[in-house]
């Protein structure tokens, strides 16, 4: 292998392709589209016991968020990619006739799209439908933290795909740089806040758009609710928190906001769920993830390491280093200066913060940077339209957590901190398209008044023709209506 | 670009910058800016400004670039007062949270996409001296810093709400200062070195960029057209909108060898009856802007490779900053006019042997903000619109697709990203919320651990969207 780990060469044969004219075409964006979906489908074994041994997941958990998240993606993609590409005609002034309009999506090019760990599938292959389906040639860097995915991303597709047109190159931070070097056309990269800075600094330097799929603390504010409403609350609370990736997802809950007078039904409701869900044995735990290397393991343990911090465990607390499993852990209360209520957790570890009054809330999420996803628990119309319109969040869900994420007719991305830029369904599509504006016109009725020199009369018309006054204008050129002198 | 105002007094430093932000952030806080009536009540009020002061805008333009009133109407006047007409009758409607489709595998559920404010916003226009700091929402404003933002900044503050809207006037340093602040967006119009300047720093803070740039703009002109009208557009679109500087103006021309000596004598003839037979002394057209600029035409000009080609114009006066109308063809293809972007009163003609090798010409270089074919084949057409990768293609006309309100103007790739006008304004400075309601009903257990092969089958059925499935899978069948 050449030292640059065959960068350049594989970004050459992409540009050639895409020169070529073939990733155009609805039929090849197609044949690709439906060969990822054989991909999944006869594979789908083999990613579950990747999926197990790389971070614990269990093949429901891997169906729910990884392999069912790209069938559907696959799915909605080709039932919807004529009209995807089909340019959008509109209406022009009259004063603009005769001529047409439109819109017309375009493929951006050669595109880059880095993966992260802790979705490795789906993370690669949902951002790849929407280039795809746009018609780019398309680099995949997996992530180098869950090693097996990657190493298997990169012998399957190009078994499936297009090897011409869509490519993995795999390593760590090295090949990362050395990729941001080149020339793309769009940058899509899921991962941590302090990379996406270095991935938007370098795209600068060929003036590249990005896609920033980032993370932050995302808050779940837990209202007063009847007592059947907690505990489906509480279940989804945990299956935001626990369900996902053992808390390691972007748009997992974070911390919650509760009234104090509620607090201890609340815990005492989660260590209900956690018992049915996972079981109390960190030895022995069910249907749990693990944490993906030691790195980030040592990272949690740590926060917990805080005395101050420790001493606010209502529940679990205990580690399996050997098997990288942290058991789901309540915290009552954490200081608000500690790290962990600092820093994204991206971990099994929830801090409850308790208010006076559950409106402090908005004031408790606005003092932080804006999060990729908000939940609320709550009956109350009223808070809800405040929650809505006094802060600021990539997604707002009431009464459920991670599930916006499937509405594919919502757009997932982030604000602020928490990233720019939105894909899943036709977003997907647009993340990798470029509108371009036609305006078709004919050489006939040629309006003179556009053209020096200048004059009243033609300073006159051009007011009445910006303001759309057809019959003043028609007055003007009968000459029963004088210019104005200006 | 940015270096003539270097020496003017730098009050504005970093400490400036950051209190200006702190003030515009505290206001963001108060929401005072979210309310439909303080929109609204901010484009009025500039909309009244544009009505009550058009002549001093006029002046001011006049002063500055020597722009005659009729061409300052066009393009700065009009343009802004329909743009705010166009926002006051239509925020409402953008206002309105969208509803959307949800799926099966999240019902009972209702979804809806709510817009809101991204924050405190950084305008940067044009011409580098001026800087509007504009506060989200009411981005049609926006259009008001063009070039005659000279003097938009006394204005400004007569007219609108000073605690949410600050005009910072300056070159480099101010730039600078401005640049490490944190931002919610930065929307820049100039060229790609400092957009990439702009980039870069707003990467520090992972601020969401539009960057408006220019590029060398191609117009292709086939033989089989109306040759007056083409060449009265093309006049139009290169001197008549501030004498070629604007970043949609047309660069260079394509056209083949057999036809370009007619379509340049029909271009001079034109020429003369716009602005007569000297130029220099038309009332009709602008000047350079500065003496920084005029020296860099020269420059293009007064090169070896080019100035043996010149087959129109030429004449410059330095002391009015003026340059005549100028066609030069078949420049070297190694010299600078080839490869830079003009943005002044000079056009390129360059030939083919066949009109077909323009489209291959124009691929070969990066990808321009507009590009203009003249043609009556309708092949030719189609190849043009669907092989030419550019912000924007007119067919048989020039820049008038920024009088469209509902077609985006923006770059791609060199010519920059993001896009703005009418809808796609306020879109530009707007954070699409996806909001997901859901009711305590109709959890689906298969959701949650423990798992078994019972719930994977119903989340496969789930997440398809099939209800029969999903029956079978409850019924336990599969």
């Amino acid at each position: 292998m050449e030292d640059d780990h065959g960068v350049r060469r594989s970004v050459e044969e992409l540009r050639q392709t895409f020169k070529s004219g073939k990733t155009r075409g609805v039929d090849w964006r197609k044949s690709q589209l439906r060969a990822i979906l054989r991909l999944i489908e006869e594979n789908k074994d083999n990613f579950y016991k990747l999926l197990q041994s790389e971070l614990g997941k269990h093949p429901v958990e891997s169906y729910r968020d990884e392999i069912g998240i790209v069938k559907k993606s696959v799915d909605l993609a080709l039932s919807c990619i004529d009209q995807w590409m089909s340019p959008k005609k509109g209406w022009l002034p009259l004063l603009f006739l005769p001529a047409s309009r439109k819109l017309l999506s375009e493929p951006l090019g050669v595109v880059l799209i880095i993966g992260s760990w802790n979705f490795p599938i789906s993370l690669i292959l949902d951002p790849l439908i929407g280039a795809i389906s746009a018609g780019n040639t398309v680099v995949l860097k997996p992530s180098e933290l869950a090693p097996n995915c990657s190493s298997f991303l990169a012998k399957l597709l190009p078994v499936y795909l297009d090897s011409k047109a869509i490519k993995v190159i795999e390593g760590g931070r090295e090949v990362s740089n050395q990729l941001l070097e080149y020339k793309w056309d769009k940058i899509f990269f899921t991962g941590s806040v302090k990379v996406g800075k270095v991935v938007m600094a370098a795209a600068a330097k060929h003036l590249t758009p990005v896609t920033l799929e980032l993370g932050g603390k995302c808050p779940a504010i837990f209202d007063s609710l009847p007592n059947a409403d907690i505990k489906v609350a509480t279940k989804r609370v945990a299956s935001g928190k626990w369900g996902a990736c053992c808390g390691q997802a972007c748009i997992g809950v974070d911390y919650m906001l509760v009234e104090q007078k509620i607090a201890t039904t609340l815990i005492e409701e989660l260590k209900k769920t956690i018992k049915t869900f996972y079981g109390d044995d960190v030895r022995n735990l069910k249907n749990m993830s693990k944490i993906i290397n030691k790195f980030h393991f040592d990272r949690l343990r740590n926060l917990l390491e805080d005395p101050a911090v420790a001493n606010c465990i209502v529940y679990g607390g205990s580690f399996d280093e050997k098997n990288l499993i942290i058991e789901p852990t309540i915290l009552l209360d954490p200081p608000l200066n500690a790290e962990i209520m600092n820093e994204e957790i991206f971990g099994p570890l929830l801090p409850i913060i308790t208010l006076d009054d559950i409106k402090e809330s908005i004031e408790f999420i606005n003092s932080k940077s804006k999060p990729l996803a908000l939940y609320a628990f709550t009956k109350n119309e009223n808070f809800k339209k405040q929650i809505l319109t006094e802060t600021s969040s990539g997604s707002v869900t009431f009464n459920d957590t991670m599930i916006q994420f499937a509405c594919d007719d919502l757009p997932f991305g982030g604000v602020g901190q928490s990233g720019f830029g939105r894909y899943h369904g036709k977003y997907s599509f647009d993340a990798f398209s470029h509108e371009k504006a036609v305006l078709e016109r004919s050489f006939y009725f040629e309006l003179e008044p556009r053209h020096p020199p200048w004059n009243n009369f033609k300073l006159e018309f051009l007011r009445l023709a910006y303001n759309y006054d057809y019959v003043g204008l028609v007055l003007l050129l009968l000459g029963l209506k004088k210019p104005l002198s200006s | 670009m940015a270096s003539e105002e270097q020496v003017k007094n730098s009050a504005f430093d970093t400490e400036a910058a950051n209190c200006l932000v702190k003030e515009l952030r505290g206001t963001v806080v108060a929401g005072k800016t979210k309310s439909y009536e303080w929109r609204v009540k901010q484009l009025k009020s500039l909309l009244k400004m544009v009505e009550e002061r058009d002549k001093q805008i006029c002046d001011a333009l006049f002063s500055d670039l020597s722009k005659p009133e009729m061409e300052a109407f066009i393009h700065e006047i009009a343009l802004i007062k329909n743009s705010c007409k166009l926002s006051l009758k239509k925020l409402k409607e953008w206002m309105k949270p969208e509803k959307v489709k949800t799926t099966l595998s999240t019902f009972p559920s209702s979804a809806e996409i709510v817009p809101e404010p991204l924050g405190v916003v950084l305008v940067i226009s044009a011409w580098n001296y001026p800087f509007c700091i504009w506060e989200c929402c009411c981005s049609e404003a926006l259009r008001n810093c063009s070039s005659h933002v000279f003097i938009a900044e006394n204005l400004l503050e007569e007219y609108l709400d000073n605690s949410a809207i600050k005009v910072v006037e300056g070159g480099v340093p101010e730039t600078s200062a401005l640049l490490e602040q944190k931002w919610d967006k930065i929307f820049y119009t100039g060229n790609g070195r400092i957009g990439r300047v702009v980039m870069a720093a707003a990467a520090k803070h992972l601020t969401p960029v539009v960057l408006e740039l220019g590029g060398k703009s191609p117009v292709v002109v086939d033989s089989n057209i109306d040759l007056t009208v083409t060449a009265r557009r093309i006049i139009g679109g290169k001197w008549a909108c501030n004498n070629g500087q604007a970043c949609v103006a047309p660069d260079y021309i394509i056209t083949t060898k057999q036809f370009a000596p007619k379509l340049i004598d029909s271009i001079k003839h034109e020429l003369v009856k716009f602005y007569g037979e000297d130029p220099l002394n038309s009332p009709d057209i602008s000047r350079v802007v500065n003496s920084n600029h005029f020296a860099r035409l020269s420059k293009l000009l007064d090169d070896d490779r080019v100035s043996g080609k010149i087959v129109h114009g030429g004449q410059t006066d330095k002391s009015s900053l003026k340059i005549a109308p100028t066609i030069v063809l078949d420049a070297e293809e190694d010299s600078l006019i080839m490869h830079e972007e003009i943005f002044g009163p000079l056009l390129l003609v360059v030939t083919v042997e066949k009109i077909e090798d323009g489209i291959d010409f124009i691929n070969s270089r990066s990808k321009p903000l507009a590009a203009y074919i003249f043609t009556n084949n309708k092949q030719l057409k189609q190849d043009f619109v669907s092989n030419i990768s550019s912000g924007a293609i007119v067919v048989n006309d020039i820049s008038l697709h920024l009088m469209v309100d509902t077609l985006p103007f923006g770059g791609v790739g060199e010519s920059g990203t993001g896009a703005y006008h009418g809808k796609f304004s306020f879109d530009a400075f707007t954070h699409k919320k996806a909001v997901l309601h859901r009711s305590f009903l109709g959890d689906a257990p298969a959701r949650y651990p423990p798992y078994t092969a019972g719930k994977l089958r119903l989340l496969k059925a789930l997440l398809d969207g099939s209800i029969f499935g999903i029956i079978r899978a409850l019924f336990g069948f599969s």
